[in-house]
């Protein structure tokens, strides 16, 4: 019951909030209309596209200039949490959007870029040659937006996997959500961890499997509502996910796994040695790639979807807005479709690698 | 590459890390293992019950098969029985004609042998009977014979050629 509600309330704020985001596009070009603005616009439009790919350490909604000219930002402030010669834990309200110095314990932090830097009390930045800070950076473990989301999510899934499992001890069959979901478990199990992986050893893959392809399919999900979630646009998330690919592929592979890659059966002697380095390399290339891909992708979606959208405030006309809308709208449906069809394809191409770990096979 | 790194956040890293190896072991532990067993389990279930079904017609196929063969076998049985029976009867039947037959053959032979003696006896009671009646006859006939000498020689020597001829 308690779960039942989490999940409504988490759909309810997602749905208040795509409409408080829509007014937050109608208000903007409403305050960009001026002519003398105009040059301006484009470059505006980039940063803000530039500023959604980036993590931010508020839950920030949206911003408005009022009538003195002043920017008003709409959200709640997250913690920060540094190590700099300590824990140092503050909220995030303190960089007022990184327009002020925040002071810390005597110590002073100045935001540039969506990055933290220390700084001294007037929160002087020196840059080298190519213009980037050579501030040091404390190490930070904030509670950022897309930790927020990936917290959220997870906790979406556990009490929605936790309800569902519980319905199987009173009925065979599913009930609810479950019904929905089961079809997709069973399509990972039979069509992807089974072929792959193979019916002796896809089990104990199956946790990691499962969980993979929920958490970027819900998550992509949510970076196409208007709250402007990013989470698998950040190369760290990727890397995570990768990462536990490879020490799963790496410390669970057969002896087979490595006589393939270190002494390759049935090629000539002279090759074997030249294929060794190749197959050491592609046992790092192959979570990479899965890394890149996903990363690419959704950034690539992200960056042209609010690409069109811009243009809507751009065009300004009757026949030129609409028309980004079209597209806007078309380019929504089709990154639906990569939302589902990155996660599918991160989970398969996983279950591939942890197929090539454990196959068994006498003859090549 | 290098926008790449630049973008690497520690911090997303730590806690993307953590929060996901502990969602994998939580959901394992809570979702996906009931779930997969509980499915395993269903899929088993229906698997058994189709076997066990089939099964059962099978056993149907053969119960039917065996009543089948019961009767028939029955019914070769009450066959054979009724040709024993058939033959029991002709049997006994054919004996009963050869003891009879016999049996009155062994009575014929006895009344025949029988027959034989009283005849055998009738005839030698005849031969007695005519030899007294002929020695009386004689007797008379001697009698009357002998007064003279001449015809008791003659008597003596026509028996006696007669007993030659005897």
């Amino acid at each position: 019951m308690r779960s039942k509600f989490s999940i409504k309330s988490i759909t309810f704020l997602l749905f208040l909030v795509s409409f408080v985001a829509v007014a937050q596009h109608n208000g903007q070009s409403d305050a960009k209309n001026l002519p003398k603005e105009e040059k301006d616009l484009k470059t505006s439009i980039k940063e803000y596209i530039d500023h959604h790919l980036l993590d931010s350490y508020d839950f920030g909604l949206f911003s408005y200039k009022n009538d003195e000219g002043k920017k008003i930002h709409i959200g709640a402030p997250l913690p920060v949490i540094l190590w700099d010669g300590g824990l140092k834990v503050f909220s995030s309200s303190k960089f007022h959007y990184g327009e002020t110095v925040a002071e810390v314990d005597g110590s002073y932090y100045k935001m540039y870029h969506n990055k933290i830097y220390k700084t001294d009390a007037t929160g002087a930045i020196s840059y080298d040659a190519e213009h980037h800070p050579t501030n040091t950076k404390p190490l930070d473990f904030s509670i950022t937006k897309n930790v927020v989301f990936i917290f959220l999510v997870a906790l979406l899934m556990f009490f929605m996997f936790k309800k569902m499992a519980k319905n199987y001890k009173n009925n065979p069959l599913p009930k609810g959500v479950g019904r929905f979901l089961e079809p997709i478990i069973l399509y990972i199990r039979d069509d992807i961890a089974i072929p792959n992986i193979g019916a002796k050893h896809y089990k104990k893959y199956m946790s990691y499997l499962l969980t993979v392809f929920f958490f970027v399919w819900i998550i992509n999900l949510l970076g196409l509502t208007p709250l402007g979630v990013n989470v698998t646009n950040n190369i760290a998330v990727t890397f995570v996910l990768s990462l536990i690919t490879f020490l799963l592929t790496t410390f669970t592979a057969n002896k087979n796994y490595w006589g393939h890659i270190f002494w390759m059966p049935g090629v000539p002697k002279l090759m074997r040695i030249v294929l060794a380095p190749i197959e050491v390399l592609g046992m790092f290339i192959k979570p990479f790639s899965l890394m890149i891909r996903l990363y690419a992708n959704i950034t690539a979606g992200h960056i042209v979807l609010m690409s069109i959208i811009g243009l809507m405030f751009i065009f300004k006309s009757w026949i030129g807005s609409p028309l980004s809308f079209g597209l806007a709208f078309a380019l929504s449906l089709l990154e639906l479709l990569v939302a589902a069809l990155q996660a599918y394809i991160f989970t398969m191409l996983s279950a591939l690698y942890f197929g090539s770990a454990v196959e068994e096979h006498d003859d090549h | 590459m290098d926008k790449l790194i630049n973008d690497f956040s520690l911090g997303l890293f730590v806690w993307m890390g953590v929060l996901f190896v502990l969602l994998v072991l939580l959901l394992k532990k809570f979702a996906w293992g009931p779930i997969l067993e509980a499915v395993n389990n269903r899929e088993e279930g229906i698997k058994s019950a189709l076997a066990s079904a089939e099964e059962a017609k099978k056993e149907l196929q053969n119960l039917t098969a065996d009543n089948a063969n019961l009767i028939k076998e029955a019914r070769a049985e009450r066959d054979a029985m009724l040709k024993d029976a058939r033959e029991i009867k002709e049997k006994m039947i054919s004996e009963a004609k050869d003891e009879a037959k016999e049996e009155a053959t062994k009575m014929i032979e006895l009344a025949k042998t029988s027959i034989e003696q009283e005849k055998q006896s009738a005839l030698a009671h005849l031969k007695k009977e005519v030899g007294e009646l002929s020695i009386t006859i004689a007797q008379a006939v001697v009698k009357k014979e002998l007064s003279s000498q001449e015809e008791q020689i003659k008597l003596v020597e026509g028996m006696l050629k007669d007993v030659t001829l005897n």
